[in-house]
């Protein structure tokens, strides 16, 4: 049942599978987002009760979102390199961690410059944002491992098990936090998750999501390419690829 | 279009400064990480190209070495 | 012929060897609790001596740290051995490496845990704690710091090979350790309102039930990734 996904083990097909794929997600996501955002930014209605500035949230829910399950994809890559011990999977764990910071990153300082207006500062220690914070330290944590390795394989594995410990603690962070927040500051008023948004509103979310998902996947490809090579600069293929490219 | 001219855009209805600034870091963030990704991948194979150049270098010396050794 | 150790002995055997190495450097038992001494007198003269503010604060103060000193003294928990070459021989030796570094962690909690767990109701006095929370403190301390004992551990086999882990490895357990902090500074401050704080206990007890039978494969794991 899976034996058609046995070749793609091999570092040269998937190098190859990378770079017939590259181009498509390049281009779906360039052209989903420009739709995405002009709609956001020029064509969505205006939100009666925060104003002009609920189009943050265009930006902030998909890079929060997409910041967890990018983690996800991570753990997911590091169960497998671990289990069917598959190096790639190391390979695109780490081509993902930077996506991940930044995603991370990106959903703080929104959700900050949202709050300013709503709620008269830059921050709150609001449970999403204080947990986006924590996801934010797990991050940097398994891309300052990483790069204390010299070896690039023994990274990877190192890497994958703080992910995957991560992965355990994700959900009681999580949960810590929330009690937290509510023990300390009584129940927040969490604007962000508007339970009932109209369809105008949501459908360019919607596509903004996609276009994300699109970005994510064609910088993956991008960032697993430069993986895969680095782990595999003695092969015959990579010395064919360099005098193809740089003559 | 929501908005009635380009003024109006630009000014989001007075939250100018907290919209642009979130498009704006975001939009940079995601650039910079896809320029240095890109970037990377030549930068990886220069130095892969001068590392084989050295080790096909070494490797010559050393047969040049061998050669000469039985005339000595 | 030589009988093969028993899981009991070759427990033992290990707990035994580090408290004893432990026992003749002293300076690893008493810098941490030194260090947790000092930033806990540190608070009162950054934030100023009113009783109120302190007493306020002292839970929050008392865990954090705790947290500093585990990490401080949990460098050591895999350096020396590593350094040596022991610890290549623990991974080779056909005992279960679960059992080797259960007794590692537990000797590491007996020589840094214990002691702070002893001196935190002489700091909390400096503190002005709530005299009816120092029930609810010893109960967090003597369940909590077990639990960063072995996460930390996780941390410490993952950066054990590397020069200079010390810093790295602060990134990386610190974070791992708030659901810690915050229910057992929780506890406290429930406790001082004299309200319930079993619930607290309860999850605090769940977290280390869960890092004992998760944490030793995790370390296993990452000391055989380190040792490569």
């Amino acid at each position: 049942m899976w034996k058609w996904l046995h070749p793609y083990a091999k570092p040269e097909r998937s190098y190859q599978l990378a770079s017939t794929l590259l181009p498509w997600f390049s281009v779906l996501s360039i052209t989903t987002l420009l739709i995405g955002i002009i709609w956001a930014l020029g064509f969505a209605p205006v939100d009666y009760q925060q104003g002009e500035s609920y189009r943050i949230i265009y930006v902030h829910v998909p890079a929060a979102t997409l910041s967890m399950s990018v983690y996800m994809a991570m753990a997911t890559a590091a169960l497998v390199s671990m289990v069917w011990q598959l190096k790639l999977a190391d390979a695109a764990a780490a081509a993902m961690a930077p996506i991940g910071a930044v995603l991370t990153t990106i959903a703080l300082i929104t959700g900050a410059a949202w709050g300013k207006p709503m709620w008269g500062t830059w921050w709150v220690w609001d449970a999403r944002l204080t947990s986006e914070l924590i996801l934010l330290f797990l991050y940097l944590g398994i891309i300052a491992l990483h790069n204390a390795f010299d070896d690039k394989v023994l990274a990877g594995r190192a890497a994958g098990i703080l992910t995957l410990v991560g992965v355990v603690n994700i959900p009681i962070i999580k949960y810590s936090v929330e009690w937290w927040n509510t023990l300390h500051q009584g129940a927040t008023i969490s604007k962000l998750d508007k339970p009932s948004m109209s369809t105008d509103m949501l459908l360019p979310l919607l596509v903004n999501i996609l276009g994300f998902v699109l970005m994510i996947g064609a910088i993956t490809l991008i960032r697993f390419r430069n993986e895969v090579i680095a782990r595999n600069a003695m092969r015959p293929w990579v010395k064919e690829l360099i005098a193809k490219e740089l003559k | 279009m929501h908005f009635a001219n380009f003024n109006d855009f630009i000014d989001m209805g007075g939250y100018a400064f907290f919209v642009w600034l979130s498009y704006g870091c975001a939009f940079f963030l995601i650039i910079s990480l896809t320029v240095v990704s890109v970037r990377r991948r030549k930068s990886l194979l220069r130095e892969i190209q001068s590392k084989q150049q050295r080790d096909e270098k070494l490797k010559q010396l050393r047969k040049g070495k061998n050669s000469n050794e039985p005339k000595t | 012929m030589n009988q093969p150790l028993s899981y009991w002995q070759t427990f033992s055997i290990v707990l035994m060897r580090d408290l004893k190495v432990a026992v003749r450097n002293k300076g690893d038992v008493f810098n941490p609790l030194i260090f947790f001494v000092i930033v806990i007198t540190l608070f009162p003269l950054g934030i100023g001596p009113e009783g109120n503010t302190l007493t306020r604060i002292a839970p929050g103060i008392i865990w954090v740290a705790a947290l500093l000193s585990a990490l401080l003294s949990l460098e050591r928990l895999f350096k020396n051995d590593y350094s040596d070459g022991s610890l290549e021989q623990m991974l080779l030796s056909p005992q279960p490496l679960f059992i080797m570094v259960f007794a590692k962690v537990l000797a590491h909690w007996i020589l840094t845990g214990i002691p702070i767990i002893l001196a935190a109701p002489l700091l909390a006095l400096l503190l002005q704690l709530e005299t009816n929370a120092y029930g609810a403190m010893l109960a967090t301390l003597a369940l909590g710091t077990p639990i960063l004992s072995l996460i930390g551990a996780i941390g410490v086999a993952l950066t054990v090979g590397i020069k200079k882990g010390g810093v790295l490895l602060s990134l990386l357990i610190l974070p791992l350790y708030i659901p810690v902090l915050i229910f057992a500074t929780g506890a406290i401050e429930a406790a001082a309102l004299g309200l319930p704080y079993s619930g607290h206990l309860a999850i605090i007890a769940a977290l280390l039930v869960g890092a004992l039978t998760l944490a030793p494969f995790a370390i296993g794991a990452a000391l055989r990734v380190s040792t490569n």
